[in-house]
């Protein structure tokens, strides 16, 4: 266990920073041709090879837009916002173990850390919505939290029923304590409740009500244009990283696999989460709002409980 | 078009204090087309909704009035430009009905090959445009990979791929040949293998059905009272297609089965349009292995100068019935013509459904109705 | 088992079993679908790398035929298109030579921002002098190219430059 030296700090934060902006270009490259496939036709072809280099040519053009900001915007929460939604990111990432050796912080309360600054995404959301001085913009951002609050409490049982299971909050120790057996396999109830609550937790459809895809306008990043409105793009590709990272390490055993290297294992199967929530993404009609409540209080949050439970009850024994 | 007849008085007296006024303004990606719609909201839940016409008003009757009846053939498809070729069947119809001209039986079979191709390929992108409305992104590309291979069958004959002009007064103007029936089988075939995907990724899926089964319900005493017509109607248990009430054309020689659902909300509806599909496939098929050889169009004079009266003449299109009323005053200029257009009443029952409703469930039944705005304004 | 498949549904009313059930299958199923399209062949033309096949009788613009003994073009000048036509896109003008009784054609303009495509000009002809052209990659640099297409200086062009009318 390594000490915490103000240059290792530094030197993960840049690194942090590549693998962010690495992920984000090949997430967006990744959603775009997944998304053509499933729709009969090819995605980006033109920029680089099959279109990898399409998200660096967007890129640009965000960059090169000018920083529009109106007038009637509350001013301090507005520029807040995205700064909010992005950075925990940073902090988030330093307790994720890539691999038996590789990771940047070996905290004891590792998971507790991740999932307490994943929810300030929201926090970012409701300060764009309110920030922005749009009733459409607070009307998205209200959703978010309605939708966050719903799902927060599934989510929280299951991890707590893998905690218990491991008996222990550090994240290397959960993913060294499934030698031989996932978790999937044997909670199976709680991986697919995990899985449905972080498609919600990151927006994405059927779940986007917060979003672009709204019925309305474009939800709590209405007002917001070029960088700003990059840098939410960014934090929402980072909570889906940070979410499946989590995923593969507590359900999926982490970085264990044959033949080849562990961090190898660690981001195929982070990826393959990933690419799950987008085959949500492109399959399913957006649920309504209404729906998506009665479902996440009456049936997700008494099914977790019960699982957590009888988990619970059989460890007693 | 005159504008809506209450005059409009949003000032902030009158209004409840709790509601406020959304636009759903002639842009909106929700309202297929050029359709205002100001909207009285409480909170999430439409109070009441306004519907405003007239922003694609063309004057297509008036132009009527201007042109020879040869001359109007165009214009037709440019009403309802999804399912153009119903349209252009009603206007030859109507004409040949007033002045008696003869049609082979050969360019008949013709005229109701393409046109129920023309009803597959409005149905079709209705389901992609639904889906779209609900948020399913997918569906509509998968609708169109189908579409396209419609549409080339169609260009292969006339020409076109969107607004055809392909009938004539007396007939059709170019015959078809033995490719164009082969790849129409062929057509038929693939469309009903591809059928069952379109089922398994929509119909069955829970989230459409929650949407879609108790929203927007019309009750028949309603659909009677607004004068909906077309898969509407018929999705509220009224039994009525034009197609059967008053043949036209060859539609008597063809078996088909009219779909009825009883429920009446936007999933009925769906449901309705998804077996039409089917039946028109029916009745392609049929026709193709019926298809009787000789002219395709008989002798007319180049000038139309029908007798001096009146004709009406009632077509079953993709939306509903069309019905277009010439007044002739023995000229080879109409005198009058007026169209009875499915969409306008197909919309005048929106402002009622959509009272009470969620914004999401009123864009929900907005998508179900399939209205085509320029065929409202005309 | 049962606790694993009752999950993936969005029912408001959770409890019959067996609707939680066929709620869970209907989404693999749609799942389904979509990986089947993923691992299926695109449907799409790489264009303009490739082109897509263009259909016999595709419909661009109207372009006058030439005689192909004379190298004029066939039209009579006898105004038929012109009067056919429900937008009046077609100008066609021409004047008697002193060696012939016929008219020939000194002008046969398109306004092709106006033209429908409704292809009645090109069935009033009688000589069969207008015929649908190929053209569809249509793009230029004013308006003029459009709507005043000079269709005997195109078909002049095209035919081998043929200076005399």
């Amino acid at each position: 266990m390594t000490e915490l030296t103000p240059l290792r700090i530094l030197l993960s934060i840049m690194g942090i920073m590549v693998t962010i902006s690495i992920n984000a270009m090949l997430l967006v490259w990744l959603e775009r041709k997944v998304a053509g496939h499933m729709q009969y036709r090819r995605g980006p072809m033109e920029v680089g090879f099959h279109g990898i280099l399409q998200t660096v040519a967007d890129g640009i053009k965000l960059l090169s837009k000018q920083l529009l900001i109106p007038d009637s915007v509350d001013r301090p929460l507005y520029i807040l916002a995205p700064i909010v939604s992005l950075v925990p990111i940073f902090v988030a990432i330093m307790p994720i173990p890539f691999s038996e050796n590789l990771q940047i912080w070996e905290l004891n309360i590792g998971l507790l850390l991740v999932i307490a600054l994943g929810l300030l995404n929201t926090l970012g959301i409701l300060l764009a919505g309110w920030g922005s001085n749009n009733k459409y913009a607070l009307l998205g951002g209200a959703r978010a939290v309605a939708q966050i609050l719903a799902y927060k409490i599934p989510l929280l049982l299951c991890v707590l029923t893998i905690i218990m299971l491991a008996g222990s909050f550090s994240l290397r120790d959960i993913a060294l304590a499934q030698e031989g057996l996932w978790y999937a396999v044997v909670q199976p109830l709680c991986f697919i409740i995990y899985i449905i609550t972080i498609t919600l937790e990151t927006n994405r459809s059927p779940f986007d009500f917060a979003e672009a895809e709204s019925e309305l306008v474009a939800g709590f990043h209405t007002e917001y244009s070029g960088m700003a409105f990059s840098l939410f793009f960014l934090a929402e590709y980072s909570y889906m990283f940070l979410a499946s990272a989590l995923a593969a390490i507590l359900f999926l055993g982490g970085w264990s696999g044959p033949l080849l290297p562990g961090p190898v294992w660690f981001l195929l199967k982070l990826y393959a989460i990933i690419f799950l929530m987008m085959w949500f993404r492109w399959t399913f009609p957006r649920v309504r709002i209404d729906q998506m409540l009665n479902f996440g209080w009456k049936i997700l949050l008494p099914l977790s409980l019960l699982n957590f439970l009888v988990t619970a009850g059989v460890l007693a024994l | 078009m005159s504008p809506s007849p209450r005059p409009p008085s949003y000032t902030l007296e009158e209004l409840n204090e709790e509601t406020f006024i959304l636009n759903l303004g002639p842009q909106h990606p929700g309202t297929h087309g050029v359709l205002r719609v100001i909207l009285h909201m409480d909170g999430e839940y439409i109070t009441e909704a306004d519907p405003i016409l007239g922003y694609g008003h063309r004057m297509q009757e008036k132009i009527a009035e201007s042109v020879t009846y040869t001359q109007m053939l165009p214009y037709m498809a440019r009403m309802d430009y999804l399912g153009a070729l119903p349209y252009n069947l009603a206007w030859v119809c109507a004409v040949e009905k007033l002045c008696g001209f003869e049609v082979p039986r050969r360019a008949e079979y013709i005229r109701v090959i393409t046109s129920e191709l023309s009803r597959i390929s409005s149905h079709l992108l209705w389901y992609g445009a639904f889906l779209l409305d609900l948020g399913g992104f997918t569906p509509f590309l998968h609708a169109f990979a189908d579409r396209e291979k419609l549409l080339d069958l169609l260009e292969s004959v006339t020409g076109s791929r969107l607004t055809y002009c392909y009938y004539r007064f007396g007939g059709v103007p170019t015959d078809i040949d033995e490719d164009f029936l082969t790849n129409t089988l062929k057509f038929v075939e693939h469309l009903r293998k591809s059928l069952p995907a379109y089922h398994d990724l929509v119909t069955g899926n829970v989230i459409f059905e929650q949407r879609t089964r108790t929203v927007g319900v019309i009750l028949p005493f309603d659909a009677c009272r607004y004068g909906v017509t077309g898969p509407v109607a018929r999705a509220s248990g009224f039994a009525y297609d034009v197609r059967r009430q008053e043949p036209y054309s060859a539609y008597p020689d063809f078996d088909f089965a009219i779909p009825v659902e009883e429920a009446g909300g936007c999933l009925a509806r769906y449901l309705v349009r998804m077996r039409e599909i089917e039946e028109s496939l029916n009745i392609i098929e049929q026709a193709i292995h019926a298809l009787p050889e000789g002219p395709i169009r008989s002798k007319v004079k180049k000038v139309i100068k029908p007798p001096k009266g009146e004709v009406a003449m009632a077509v079953e299109t993709a939306r509903g019935e069309l019905v277009i009323h010439i007044v002739s005053d023995g000229g080879k200029i109409p005198y009058r013509v007026k169209f009875r257009v499915p969409s306008f009443s197909n919309l005048s029952i929106f402002a009622r459904l959509a009272r009470g409703q969620l914004l999401a469930d009123a864009l929900a039944i907005l998508g179900s109705l399939d209205l085509v705005i320029p065929e409202i304004d005309r | 088992m049962k606790k694993m498949k009752k999950i993936h549904t969005l029912f408001s009313d959770c409890c019959y079993l067996k609707e939680i059930l066929a709620g869970f299958i209907s989404l693999l199923r749609g799942m389904r679908v979509t990986w089947r399209a993923m691992c299926s062949r695109p449907h799409t033309v790489q264009w303009p790398r490739e082109t897509a096949p263009l259909p016999a009788r595709f419909r661009g613009h109207i372009e006058l035929v030439a005689d192909p003994a004379t190298g004029r073009p066939r039209c009579i000048v006898c105004g038929g298109c012109a009067r056919a036509c429900p937008s009046g896109c077609i100008v066609v003008r021409g004047e008697k030579t002193a060696d012939s009784k016929k008219k020939t054609l000194t002008e046969f303009t398109l306004n092709f921002t106006t033209c429908s495509l409704c292809g009645l000009c090109v069935e009033s002809c009688p000589v069969n002098a207008i015929t649908f052209s190929r053209d569809y990659a249509l793009a230029g640099v004013n308006d003029e190219i459009f709507s005043r297409m000079n269709l005997l200086a195109d078909m002049k062009n095209t035919a081998g430059g043929m200076a005399h009318v």
